[in-house]
């Protein structure tokens, strides 16, 4: 019972801060687009880049989450 | 599916062939046929096959040249390398038959399947390995180019406070392979782990969504690592000024 406690623990403190950088960087990135709508080709690639990077600290606390 | 570990098909000598070293094998012997056929039969009015290679491989020559100039030609084989092998390796683990097929063995008295293919970046030590050569590379290009005075006089210095600010580069060139290897093995993983999640909840239809996701995440993965691998690159081969030198100049 515990082991399931620590990993969704792990899990759940480690994806607060990706989570809201994912959402910040959407935001951003819907903004520039509504700001500029023929940019969104240019717009699009750097954003999933940055959403990458985010993503790879929840990731990050996958890893330790199974391996406990 | 969900063991971190690959499962192991055979064994030669004490060398251990996983599914994940089957799967490696075939993505190389994939490309190296592909990059074969295409410089033997090379054109001046290309094909379209030539042609779609082409328009791939000057995309991310564009790319190299734009970040790091002069050295582009020594960190591009590298960066276009690890770009197709990851590519390949995430796009073809996607396939239907991927940890699917296989066969039944008993292990610890249940039986289970064992498949004969899984996703290569998949397993932490083919990223891990990818990890180490692509920071290795990075090392030896920095030596070659810039000197190996240079190279040492980026760490170390008889200054205290770029000793101090050198020893904390040495430590991020080891989190340097950690991070590389962890995001991509990460990524993965928990992409295989989701998709056979989701098919278990519902078989038809309900994973397709997914499966795009992957894809995404398969391609976004790959060109994160190749961009990483050319920034690093094009950082340590920029000579390195140290102060002292600056000082005498002006």
């Amino acid at each position: 019972m515990s082991i399931t406690i620590t990993g969704g623990l792990i899990m759940a403190i480690g994806g607060i801060i990706p989570a809201f950088t994912i959402g910040l960087i959407g935001a951003k990135a819907m903004e520039a687009i509504g700001r500029n709508p023929e940019a969104a080709g240019r717009i699009l690639p750097p954003m999933l880049l940055g959403m990458a990077f985010a993503e790879a600290i929840a990731i990050y606390s996958l890893i330790l989450a199974f391996t406990k | 599916m969900a063991s971190f570990a690959p499962e192991i098909l055979a064994t030669v000598g004490t060398f251990p062939i996983t599914n994940t070293v089957v799967h490696t094998l075939v993505v190389d012997s994939l490309l190296i046929s592909i990059s074969l056929y295409v410089s033997r039969t090379i054109k001046t009015i290309p094909s379209f096959f030539q042609n779609t290679v082409e328009s791939i491989l000057e995309s991310v020559l564009n790319l190299t040249d734009s970040i790091a100039h002069s050295a582009a030609q020594y960190i591009f084989p590298y960066v276009m390398s690890f770009f197709l092998f990851i590519l390949t390796a995430n796009l073809t683990s996607l396939l239907p038959g991927f940890g699917t097929i296989g066969f039944y063995e008993d292990v610890e008295g249940k039986k289970e399947l064992i498949p004969i293919l899984r996703g290569a970046t998949s397993d932490i030590n083919v990223t891990f390995a990818l990890a180490l050569v692509s920071v290795l590379a990075t090392h030896m290009l920095s030596i070659k180019l810039t000197g190996i005075k240079d190279y040492v006089s980026r760490f170390f210095s008889l200054n205290p406070i770029n000793l101090f600010v050198g020893m904390l580069e040495l430590v991020s060139e080891i989190t340097k392979v950690l991070s590389l290897s962890f995001r991509l093995f990460g990524n993965i993983f928990a992409g295989e782990f989701t998709l056979a999640t989701v098919s278990k909840l519902f078989a038809f239809l309900f994973p397709l969504p997914f499966l795009l996701l992957e894809t995404i995440v398969g391609l976004v993965q790959s060109l994160v690592f190749a961009i990483l691998t050319l920034v690093f690159m094009a950082i340590l081969t920029t000579p390195h000024h140290p102060q002292h030198e600056e000082v005498i100049h002006t």
